[in-house]
């Protein structure tokens, strides 16, 4: 009897002994890449945590595209117990910051160069007010159009380069009985498609200032009306049961040959890939008509946090999501890009090779933009209100002229 | 001492309820009434600025489709539910073989969450797969029913499948109202030779009244607070053709980071219930003091 309660003691000495030795970098992170190949992409930074002696607490949530994930992260904020780490992005992530509650991990990003392997533009979204609040992990581009290899050989169709090409390859197509576009009728696969035809239409540089900056005279110009003219064409060449499709199975549709083309961001390419396709064979990867390209760069913001333990863990974790290995294994696993530009593309399927080659020149060009559709541009109220006036018209018979002015009006009032 | 006892167990008993109830919906009202009175985005705040948030709410063309939607959807769904749920429960009364079995069938959708009915609908409606691909393959190549994909029509589909869930509940209530009502007068006048639908029309369905107050206020918060069946059949779409207030405060509050705009539209969607059932209440009070 009485051995064994020393033993018992002795055992939780030794177990209080263990527990501070493995007392070191601590961190807890909000995400919501929950599904089979994100998941896998997330497990590989938390193996990675792990083997450099920081203890890990997984907080995944899924649901509503990181909407039940946010609510999760409001109410811990509220109660004062910020996670170490969330998934977070684009404009969101200042405003956090604004409310005050985000950390400064400058020391890491400045002793690491963050600066020098970072695209401009995208390093801008990762500060606030000068300081660096938050690191990238992939870069996904938006502005991609994927189409069935062998119907384009079938009917004699090169991929198009502007928006006149595509409507006179759609109208080929229809004749032919085969759908043009494979497309989701969901808001946000709406405005996708809707950003690639303004980047389309109106250059680079509308785009910023229609999309990013807001300014109305460009919201209301002849420019944004042949953008809404040629969304209204694209309806007519999308099938009849589109609504409510979810994009996966829009992108079976170009798999199985049942539609030509479809816009959507290279998350697509997943499950094309999955599907035994092969880049280049079976299905083709371009940018959109025209020139540009929109990212949309997940992140993770470091939130403010207390105790040693918790300060040593974010500044790690920071350090290993912007480290050459875990970018370069996450983003093969995710079909995404590293947001860093040294990292060593070996592996990569050619589409990514075209992304990663596009990202370096447009970044020099400054047509390296972010991407309304995806919350990269603009708050959620302005970028929502926009979304509804794009699925408004898009299902609907509404003028363009119309729906330009809804879209000044709307945007005037969700500031 | 039990003197004592007698008069204050039950309010000792009431007290926690009447304290949470206090807290947690009227305390929460006003809170949300607070907020909607600021400029909130991600978090609260708690700065009045005023009404600036209704005025947003007003100019928004798509809570004026979601109002819309509300009184088309709750003005059929109610009245289509219970003119069905009625004649189902008269048809039902007739002293007719295996009524338990029929019951049992059409009070079944009740049993089925509103997401399964309206994923199942969805599947139904849709013109790629359901009905009117059904009917194209039976060789009608001309026949359309596409209501689902149809922006001026998709939120017909939503008032189906509402009608489809709630009408056999709104049968159980009327069922119960017919069999409570007095045989002797029902007896009384087949006696007098009077043809059975003037025995409804004049002295069944008057007496039950009160079943229909009933159903109307059941059916009624249930139109209001209608969510996740448009969530599940379109999604709020075409467009935000089928919006509904509740999903126009969902979209706000969690996808835009807009609390502001999401209080004000719960307090628009309050006073609507409010509208609804203080004459309600007040009729009920009223007819008790008297």
């Amino acid at each position: 009897m009485k051995t064994t309660s020393v033993f018992a003691a002795g055992a939780a000495v030794s177990f209080f002994a263990a527990s501070f030795a493995v007392a070191g970098p601590e961190a807890e992170v909000l995400h919501y890449w929950t599904s089979g190949g994100e998941a896998k992409s997330v497990a590989v930074l938390q193996e990675e945590f792990k083997a450099n002696g920081g203890t890990w607490t997984d907080m995944p949530v899924a649901g509503g595209g990181g909407d039940a994930a946010m609510t999760a992260l409001r109410a811990r904020v509220l109660s004062g117990n910020a996670p170490t780490a969330v998934q977070l992005k684009g404009p969101a992530i200042q405003e956090w910051y604004e409310e005050g509650v985000l950390a400064d991990i400058s020391a890491v990003a400045e002793a690491q160069g963050w600066a020098d392997v970072l695209p401009d533009s995208i390093a801008g979204h990762m500060k606030c007010d000068g300081t660096w609040c938050a690191a990238p992990v992939n870069v996904h581009r938006v502005d991609w159009i994927w189409a069935n290899a062998e119907i384009l050989a079938a009917n004699g169709i090169d991929m198009p380069t502007t928006w006149d090409e595509f409507n006179a390859a759609a109208e080929k197509l229809q004749a032919a009985g085969i759908i043009p576009l494979a497309h989701g009728g969901q808001a946000w696969q709406d405005a996708t498609v809707f950003e690639t035809v303004v980047l389309g239409i109106g250059g680079p540089d509308f785009f910023k200032r229609a999309l990013v900056d807001l300014d109305t005279e460009a919201l209301t110009s002849d420019t944004m009306v042949a953008a809404f003219d040629q969304m209204r064409t694209l309806r007519g060449y999308v099938d009849d049961s589109f609504s409510g499709r979810d994009w996966n199975l829009a992108t079976a549709m170009v798999m199985n040959g049942e539609a030509a083309f479809q816009i959507m961001g290279d998350w697509a390419k997943g499950e094309f890939l999955a599907a035994g396709k092969v880049p280049g064979k079976d299905f083709i990867c371009a940018s959109t008509p025209g020139d540009g390209y929109l990212y949309n760069v997940d992140s993770f913001a470091m939130f403010e946090v207390g105790g040693a333990d918790k300060q040593a863990g974010q500044a790690l974790l920071a350090e290993l999501i912007m480290g050459q290995k875990f970018q370069s294994v996450f983003n093969l696993n995710k079909g995404s890009i590293p947001a860093r530009t040294d990292v060593a593309l070996d592996g990569f399927d050619s589409c990514a090779i075209t992304s990663a080659e596009d990202m370096a020149s447009t970044s020099e060009a400054g047509s390296l933009l972010p991407s309304y559709a995806h919350g990269m541009a603009l708050r959620g109220a302005s970028a929502g209100a926009i979304t509804d006036v794009v699925t408004a018209h898009f299902n609907s018979d509404m003028s363009s002229e119309d729906a330009v002015q809804m879209l000044a009006d709307a945007v005037a009032n969700s500031m | 001492m039990t003197e004592w006892l007698e008069r204050h167990v039950p309010k000792m008993v009431l007290a926690p309820s009447f304290v949470a109830i206090l807290i947690f919906v009227y305390g929460f009202i006003a809170w949300t009434a607070w907020v909607s009175l600021t400029r909130s985005r991600l978090l609260p705040r708690y700065d009045i600025e005023g009404f600036i948030q209704y005025e947003r709410l007003f100019a928004s063309p798509r809570w004026d489709t979601a109002m819309n939607n509300l009184f088309i959807f709750g003005a059929l769904f109610i009245i289509v539910s219970m003119f069905l749920g009625l004649m189902i429960a008269i048809f039902l009364d007739q002293k007719i073989r295996a009524e338990g079995i029929l019951r049992t069938i059409y009070l079944y959708p009740m049993a089925l969450s509103l997401i399964v009915t309206g994923t199942a609908w969805k599947w139904i409606l849709n013109p790629g797969l359901g009905i009117e691909a059904v009917i194209k393959g039976w060789g009608f190549e001309s026949f359309e029913f596409n209501w689902l994909v149809d922006p001026n029509m998709a939120i017909y589909t939503v008032v189906i499948a509402g009608v489809w869930q709630a009408s056999g509940f709104v049968m159980a209530l009327f069922l119960a109202g017919l069999r409570s009502v007095d045989q002797e007068i029902i007896k009384a006048a087949q006696v007098d030779g009077i043809p059975t639908h003037r025995i409804y029309s004049a002295i069944i369905i008057p007496s039950m009244a009160p079943i229909f107050l009933s159903a109307f206020i059941v059916l009624s918060h249930l139109a209001i607070k209608s969510f996740d069946l448009v969530i599940a059949l379109t999604g709020g779409g075409p467009g935000y053709a089928t919006d509904l207030p509740a999903t126009y405060m969902y979209a706000m509050a969690f996808s835009r980071g807009d609390i502001g705009q999401a209080a004000s539209s719960a307090m628009i969607m309050m006073m609507v219930v409010f509208a609804i059932v203080v004459p309600y209440l007040y009729s009920e009070l009223r007819a008790k003091n008297d």
